[in-house]
């Protein structure tokens, strides 16, 4: 009985969470700077890392597909299946796992570490509301680089698959792009977008809403870090599941 | 030091604090305090730790909320203020951290800067320069403005933390133990600090510490918070005259009898 009260409770402060951001991004003041300094800190700061992941994900994809299309001699539907599955399904789960393991737990932690050493409470009692300097700031930049690196990473995961396809197949690069587009649809692109936002929101609230609320000194910091990161992850992959459903039910 | 306390006003209080109880789950910290600080005095508070002393000083800056009782602070209620009011009763309220809070990824400058360009929006860059500079200087750490606060010692960081207080020209400081772990020449530097701050910016001061040798050198008056309430007030002599066992170890303690 406890439990679930405790379960109840944590749900309510999570949606008085949410409902605080949504609040807090339409009212002014806006902090346009903090916005576009976080953007940088999450988007730019990530690209390394995405697009090595990306071009691997598109090599190592093609190269594990091949056998199987090759037993039906259809190695030249390669470019179209790995563009449906890059862009429909990989980029923006890539992205968003990469981004969930460096950016939310950074998150977690840095808003952990300033709970913990009251530079939250300094900056509330300095006249500025931490919520929108901290929160919105973060949320925001991560719901808008996401998308923009999701897309990065369909491009270079695409990039990786060519070169496989073109070592291979001897497929020329214009050949491989037609195939590629030829394959997509409009909706597969909306779908990517769609989700990539998704998945940007739940990292940047999840790691604000842990590093936030943590307690407990330094144990609270690793806390927030680690669970900002696992249950960013577990919701991604429910987000996924459901977000493919309404997909499919508009491609229907 | 004895100190002058001809530039108190005791005809006008900003800070009146009446009947505030405040619990954290079944431990009641303040049960009924009373407390009223006069315009221009330094007001210390003395207790052990764990007494509620920091949780009083976050009920006045409005970070937490009384369970019962009503706390008034330059004429308004604090409990009954919304956001954005509150926000601007804050503007007049310094806070100055035990931990001193400086903003670990900013420099010297930019934790300076930070209230200045959020509440002082019409001020120029030369204008913020000239403000971050004053006030460093006035506590003496000007050399340190492009510094990390990881580079700097404890006295230094508390130097910085009231300085970044001190930026916005409060009414009303408040300092949660402000020379908790510095050594006792710094422990010093600190105390002729704050009673300068006081003359200097003409501020009302509430300060929270268990160091006898800081209560001495910076009260007007002082008040002892035991078992959640103030039973003791009084000058610093007046504190001690008494059998009280709660009371005399602190002063045995500190002056090492």
């Amino acid at each position: 009985m406890k439990k679930v009260s405790r379960i109840l409770i944590e749900l309510a402060q999570i949606h008085r969470f949410v409902m605080q951001f949504f609040r807090e991004l339409v009212l002014p003041p806006y902090e346009v700077k903090e916005i576009i300094r976080q953007c940088y800190e999450v988007g730019w700061k990530s690209l390394p890392l995405i697009s090595l992941t990306g071009f691997i994900t598109g090599l190592v994809f093609t190269n594990q597909s091949r056998p199987s299309l090759a037993e039906f001699g259809a190695t030249s539907w390669l470019p179209a299946l790995i563009s449906i599955a890059i862009i429909r399904a990989l980029a923006p789960l890539v992205t968003a796992l990469i981004a969930s393991g460096k950016v939310g737990s950074q998150i977690g932690a840095e808003l952990g570490s300033m709970k913990v050493t009251e530079q939250i409470d300094a900056m509330e009692v300095s006249g500025t509301n931490p919520f929108k300097f901290l929160v919105v700031s973060r949320v925001l930049a991560t719901t808008i680089t996401i998308p923009i690196l999701s897309c990065y990473t369909a491009c270079v995961g695409l990039l990786g698959a060519f070169l496989s396809v073109n070592q291979f197949e001897d497929t020329s690069f214009t050949v491989y792009v037609n195939q590629v587009f030829e394959a997509v649809s409009y909706l597969d692109i909306f779908s990517l977008v769609l989700k990539a936002v998704v998945f940007g929101f739940t990292i940047g609230i999840v790691g604000c809403y842990q590093g936030y609320n943590s307690s407990k000194g330094t144990e609270g910091v690793g806390k927030a870090a680690n669970w900002a990161v696992v249950m960013s992850m577990f919701l991604i992959f429910v987000e996924e599941i459901l977000i493919v459903q309404i997909i499919q039910a508009m491609r229907a | 030091m004895i100190k002058a306390h001809g530039h108190i006003d005791y005809e006008t209080s900003v800070i009146d604090v009446r009947n505030v109880s405040k619990s954290f789950g079944k431990l009641d910290v303040l049960r009924g305090v009373d407390l009223q600080l006069f315009k221009g005095e330094n007001l210390v508070v003395l207790g052990r730790s764990g007494t509620g002393k920091s949780v009083l000083i976050k009920l006045i800056s409005g970070l937490l909320r009384p369970d019962t009782g009503t706390i008034e602070v330059l004429g308004e209620q604090v409990n009954e203020l919304d956001e954005k009011a509150l926000q601007l009763l804050r503007l007049k309220i310094g806070f100055s951290f035990q931990n001193s809070a400086l903003y670990d990824s900013m420099t010297v400058r930019e934790n300076l800067e930070f209230p200045l360009v959020r509440n002082k929006r019409h001020l120029t860059r030369g204008e913020i320069n000239h403000e971050v500079e004053d006030v460093l200087d006035s506590v003496g750490l000007l050399p340190a403005i492009n510094q990390m606060p990881s580079e700097l010692s404890g006295g230094q960081r508390k130097r910085i933390g009231i300085a970044r207080t001190l930026i916005l020209r409060p009414e009303i400081m408040l300092y949660d133990e402000p020379t908790a772990g510095l050594d006792p020449i710094t422990c010093i530097e600190i105390n002729g600090l704050i009673n300068e701050v006081q003359e200097k910016y003409k501020t009302s001061s509430i300060i929270i510490t268990h160091d006898l040798a800081c209560a001495k050198s910076v009260g007007d008056r002082i008040v002892m918070l035991l078992d959640g309430r103030f039973e003791r007030e009084g000058s610093f002599d007046a504190i001690f005259d008494t059998d009280d066992e709660r009371v005399k170890p602190f002063y045995d303690y500190n002056f090492i009898k």
